[in-house]
């Protein structure tokens, strides 16, 4: 299988994810300019964190009109698996292939610390080795996280088993105090309605070694390659 | 030649962090009864276009596009003939 780690002017995430599924996960790997068109071959796209165009307008405004995105956007419609980690989440979320908007932190700060994250739903290709309720602990960076969505929309995200990840404590428990940033329902990770497209504002990718702190990241990627298998 | 200043907030329904922050910060440097601040930007623009109704048309598909995000931003502008 072979991944693809998508290179917006801006990306900084883009090596560490690249490490990520290349050199700890083993997987064939390769860079895709934002400016390409042509992704035959690839199983999993990762558009991964940074500040795309310098986040300028909002962040993910001005990256979701890049060539590569109209072909991700068929992708994605076709059923191939996306997965969009930080800045990736900010695109998905503006070129609409996930629901909702980002807003600044609730706090005004540029938040970088780990978090710990409740799995609400692991019938996604991106969560199925983890349980239920099982707690993963992977940091998060950004100024705009603040995931926020109409309380219709919510709804339908709810009923349909979107909301993937929640930021919770170490123990599970969910509330306004482990709230990192204000995001509507502690949302941290939500999936489309068909389930192939991903986006996440936690890091995997910096947290899927011990070295880093925590390997609890490699679930997500390591999920998504046994999907594909 | 048109001159267009576009001005982006967010939505009544949405809470705006940075407004709150800042009418916070007014009210500690004594400046009382700020019932409500709304934190927004603006977007200038300078048209070849010479028809207003043209322009519009275009601000509008400019705004949707691409300047504002409809989900969480409202919109407004004001044309001006130079």
């Amino acid at each position: 299988m072979r991944f693809g780690v998508v290179i917006f002017p801006g990306s900084n995430c883009d090596q560490d994810c690249f490490w990520a599924v290349k050199d700890v996960l083993g997987e064939k790997t390769k860079y895709i300019w934002h400016d390409d068109t042509d992704i035959r071959g690839f199983d999993c796209i990762i558009l991964p964190g940074g500040f795309s165009y310098g986040d300028y307008l909002r962040p993910g405004a001005i990256a979701r009109f890049s060539r590569i995105m109209k072909s991700i956007v068929e992708f994605a419609k076709k059923g191939g698996l996306v997965i969009g980690i930080c800045n990736g989440f900010q695109i998905l979320l503006e070129v609409g292939l996930l629901p909702g908007a980002m807003l600044p932190n609730k706090n005004l700060h540029f938040i970088c610390r780990d978090t710990y994250l409740k799995v609400e739903n692991n019938q996604t290709p991106f969560t199925h080795l983890c349980d239920v309720g099982q707690v993963l602990k992977m940091p998060i960076a950004h100024h705009e996280g603040n995931f926020y969505i109409t309380s219709d929309g919510l709804k339908r995200l709810r009923d349909n088993r979107q909301i993937v990840l929640r930021y919770s404590d170490i123990s599970g428990l969910i509330d306004s105090s482990t709230n990192p940033n204000g995001a509507m329902d502690n949302i941290a990770g939500i999936v489309n309605e068909q389930g192939n497209a991903f986006g996440l504002m936690p890091h995997p990718e910096r947290s899927s070694e011990k070295i880093l702190g925590s390997s609890d990241g490699l679930l997500i990627f390591s999920s998504i390659r046994e999907w594909l298998k | 030649m048109l001159k267009v200043e576009i001005y982006i907030t967010l939505k009544k329904t949405v809470v705006d962090p940075q407004g709150l922050v800042i009418k916070h910060a007014l009210e500690s440097l004594g400046f009382l009864g700020v019932e409500e601040v709304r934190y927004g930007k603006i977007v200038n623009l300078r048209l070849s276009l010479k028809d207003e109704k043209k322009a519009e048309k275009e601000i509008e598909a400019m705004c949707k596009k691409l300047l504002a995000n409809p989900i969480i931003e409202d919109y407004r502008f004001k044309i001006k003939k130079i």
